[in-house]
């Protein structure tokens, strides 16, 4: 044994192990791995994809038929609808990917931290959250959405401080399991810092959890800035978003079209195939042992 | 099967083998075992952890944890094979024919319903008595098991019952049924000597009182003695030997018997132990007190460890021996009295200590479970306070960690690995190599062999005091294992309710006269010749 300190690991290295990963995947997080591809890929070539572009008008009638041209017609100002639905997508999942990634870093930073400081710390920043969520999160981004103006950074930036208290909450809770734990009291005795146990020794943890929570998230993200572009204080015109699309084409449902929920249902499949995702990774995460 | 001797075989083990599903494949864990148990007899499992004790006693039950499967044999019941039926018809037979007594009463129990409720459930459900029979019942057995107030026991909370009681309220629960069989796995394991005394007293009256067979499984040779009629001794699931008591205690014929005997004896060579240069004291308490709220934790504790010396602290769980780790640690503040180290005084809390103070005192944990982080890989545990404390990084880390592995005897390939993929004396040298990185003047040892068994306890403390004696490391060794103690102490300290009752060296500790609660410790500690407890039972009648 003395002299085997170059001994060859026994554990496959990261590569080998994501494939193995993914060749157990269930059929559903597959599915959904497709599906969440297809929407990342549409995304990102939305220029080379699009037969028209985003805020070209291209015919002068507006809520034209579907047709050979058109495939799906063309909206209020006679642009092209399925040209407006690709680069929907790239606004939308942008704006709410990072949304959800702000939020999802500040809430689980600031509920891992007030579970470690405990004392008044933890009761200065909880109660503080609970004020937060006492307010209804719609009439609270109108809100400051209309005293600020509403822009998109404005836009990401509430949307992500309200929803950094759910995360809070559930970090908060979590955390305050494992920081009973021995590991967390050594690393203490060690001398870490608070900020080093809450990186390198809690959030590992709580991840599992974290996770379940960061897919449900995202979806309801989706949803409010869907719902604030819906009510016209969210994503400002010409910029194509798949709230604001149903919207303004709302009219064509009173003549029996069903354009406008395809935007809809774009955002509705997306949420599922997330969470599909979402959930495989998940049972990976909270099954220790598994991933050998 | 003949069934008209005094006493009819109750249960037949044959040829078990079981196999567990392990990186893809499956690999046996029990192999051709076979066993048979008659009426009012005590059969004791004894072997090393992952001999496969356990999995033996769940499959007298006819259970199998989750992972595993039967690759042959028969486990019959009182003539009915069990293996042979599917899990539905087996499951009546648990709690009213065969019955369970697991190692953690604590962790069995359901802190959220009252113990009358648990302990008559199965006998109300399966056994068919009426609720106001089987509570009759349960306060008999209480009575018989010797619990305090028998007819008020069952109101209780489990949390509101001590250890003791409630590993005692557990076999109550097995008994409600009068099941023919007992399987006990390691019920005293997780108590004190003292408390442990008491339980084994109970579960000898109940076994003879009843007549019912049992297996006992432990791996405390001096409790399987006290207990057993036969004994089986088991190693990678195969059954070693097999031999009444009296012949397999005195004269063990097998190589592998011989050399559990052996360790059993807990013979650190303390030549290299023994008379540690004491004259520099690293540190010193004087008059310390600690409280939680206004219960005093410990009170007026003056003691003194010198450079490279063990110190060991004996006394019972709620002792206050860990507090005292604790404050020594600055996890704790002490309420009165002061703490010197190394010529100076010593900063009450961790957030007050340098960081080349923090470096000088660590601490090693009970549970390795709990100490290591379960996410992180060998390598980030042991590298952290090598970069934290010595600033090392890339190769010059690298080479410093696989000396402390070769230091602590792990094998250099287990540094990529996570604790979920080690043994638990690997684990628990995990974490004393953790300690060591930060080269320490004081290790802080809480308990740290008390989850291991006998064989993996006897390396971790020769591989302790053989690192003692090449780094000059002091110890203070907390245990309520009087064993450990005598293998390895230089000085003793007898802690009974947050007070210290007596100091001194090894020697003069172990040597009459005691001070009477040293006593009642000291006999407490089963000893390995079969009829010590009969003596403790005489004695008190």
């Amino acid at each position: 044994m003395n002299d085997s300190i170059a001994t060859p690991s026994a554990i496959p290295g990261r590569l080998t192990r994501a494939r193995r990963a993914l060749a157990g995947a269930p059929l559903t997080a597959r599915f959904g791995m497709v599906v969440v591809l297809a929407y990342v890929i549409v995304a990102v070539f939305a220029p080379f994809i699009a037969p028209y572009g985003e805020v070209e008008v291209v015919s002068r009638v507006p809520f034209d038929a579907w047709s050979a041209a058109h495939p799906l017609g063309t909206d209020q100002l006679g642009r092209d609808f399925l040209s407006r639905l690709i680069f929907g997508a790239r606004n939308s999942i942008s704006i709410a990917l990072a949304t959800t990634l702000i939020s999802f870093a500040l809430g689980c930073l600031t509920g891992m931290f007030s579970a470690l400081a405990g004392g008044i710390v933890d009761q200065v920043l909880s109660r503080f959250v609970d004020a937060l969520m006492s307010v209804p999160d719609l009439i609270f981004i109108l809100m400051i959405l209309s005293i600020f103006g509403s822009s998109v950074p404005n836009l990401i930036l509430i949307i992500a401080v309200l929803t950094s208290t759910r995360f809070f909450r559930i970090s908060r809770a979590a955390a305050l399991n494992i920081t009973s734990l021995d590991f967390v009291e050594a690393a203490k005795v060690r001398g870490e810092t608070l900020l080093w146990i809450a990186v390198h020794e809690v959030f590992p943890n709580i991840l599992p959890l974290m996770l379940s929570e960061l897919g449900m998230r995202f979806c309801f993200i989706f949803l409010s800035i869907a719902a604030l572009s819906f009510l016209g204080v969210g994503i400002q015109p010409p910029t194509a978003e798949w709230g604001s699309m149903v919207r303004d084409n709302a009219a064509l449902f009173s003549m029996g079209d069903i354009t406008p929920l395809i935007p809809a249902a774009s955002i509705a499949f997306l949420a599922i195939a997330v969470n599909f995702v979402v959930d495989w990774l998940l049972s990976r995460a909270s099954g220790l042992q598994d991933e050998v | 099967m003949t069934q008209d001797i005094p006493s009819p075989l109750v249960l037949e083990i044959e040829n078990l083998s079981i196999e567990a599903r392990a990186n893809d494949s499956w690999s046996g864990i029990v192999n051709g075992v076979s066993l048979s148990l008659r009426r009012g007899e005590v059969l004791g499992l004894v072997g090393e952890s992952g001999a496969g004790k356990s999995t033996i006693g769940l499959a007298a039950l006819g259970y199998l944890r989750p992972g595993a499967r039967v690759a042959g044999g028969a486990v019959r019941l009182e003539g009915q094979d069990l293996l042979a039926l599917p899990e539905a018809a087996r499951r009546p037979f648990r709690g009213t024919k065969v019955a369970y007594v697991a190692q953690s009463a604590q962790a069995a129990f359901n802190p959220a319903h009252r113990l009358m409720d648990q302990i008559v459930m199965v006998a109300v459900e399966r056994g068919g008595m009426t609720r106001a029979a089987a509570e009759e019942r349960a306060v008999s057995l209480f009575a018989a098991l010797q619990l305090p107030e028998p007819d008020r026991f069952g109101r209780r909370y489990p949390h509101q019952v001590s250890g003791g009681q409630l590993q005692r309220a557990m076999v109550a629960m097995a008994m409600m049924c009068n099941p023919a069989l007992i399987v006990f796995d390691e019920p005293t394991t997780a108590l004190d000597v003292t408390t442990q005394v008491e339980v084994l007293i109970s579960i000898r009256r109940v076994i003879e009182e009843f007549g019912v067979a049992a297996i006992y499984i432990t791996h405390d040779l001096s409790v399987v003695a006290q207990i057993a009629h036969r004994v089986a001794v088991l190693r990678y699931g195969a059954v070693v030997e097999t031999a009444p008591i009296g012949r397999i205690m005195a004269a063990p014929e097998h190589p592998y018997t011989r050399s559990l005997w052996a360790v059993h004896e807990l013979s650190v060579s303390h030549e290299a132990a023994a008379g540690h240069d004491t004259g520099e004291a690293l540190l010193s308490l004087e008059n310390l007190s600690a409280r939680y709220g206004d219960f005093e934790v410990l009170s007026d504790i003056s003691l003194t460890l010198g450079r490279g010396e063990t110190l060991a602290v004996v006394g019972e769980s709620g002792s206050g021996k860990s507090t005292l780790g604790r404050v020594i640690t600055g996890l704790k503040a002490p309420s009165a009295g002061r703490a010197r180290y190394a010529g100076a005084a010593l900063p009450e809390r961790v957030s007050r200590r340098p960081k080349a103070l923090l470096r000088r005192i660590q601490i090693i944990y009970q549970s390795a479970d709990t100490a290591l982080n379960p996410r992180q890989t060998v390598r980030k545990i042991i590298g952290r306070p090598l970069a934290l404390y010595h600033g090392l990084r890339g190769r010059a880390r690298e080479a410093r960690l696989m000396e402390l592995l070769r230091l602590v005897e792990l094998d250099p390939a287990h540094a990529d690995r996570t604790p979920g993929q080690l043994s638990g004396g690997q684990k628990q040298r995990v974490a004393i190599a953790r300690a060591l990185a930060a080269e320490p003047e004081l290790i802080v040892c809480d308990e740290i062999t008390s989850a291991l068994d006998k064989v993996v306890q006897a390396e971790v403390l020769r591989m302790l005091m053989d690192l003692q004696a090449r780094l000059g490391v002091a110890f203070f060794f907390i245990t309520h294992d009087i064993e450990v103690v005598r293998a390895i102490a230089d000085r003793v300290v007898v802690m009974e309710r947050g007070r210290i009752v007596e100091q001194g060296s090894r020697a003069q500790i172990f040597a009459p006269p005691h001070a009477p609660y040293t006593e009642t410790l000291l006999a407490s500690v089963p000893e390995m010749a079969p009829g010590w407890l009969d003596r403790i039972i005489a004695a008190r009648a």
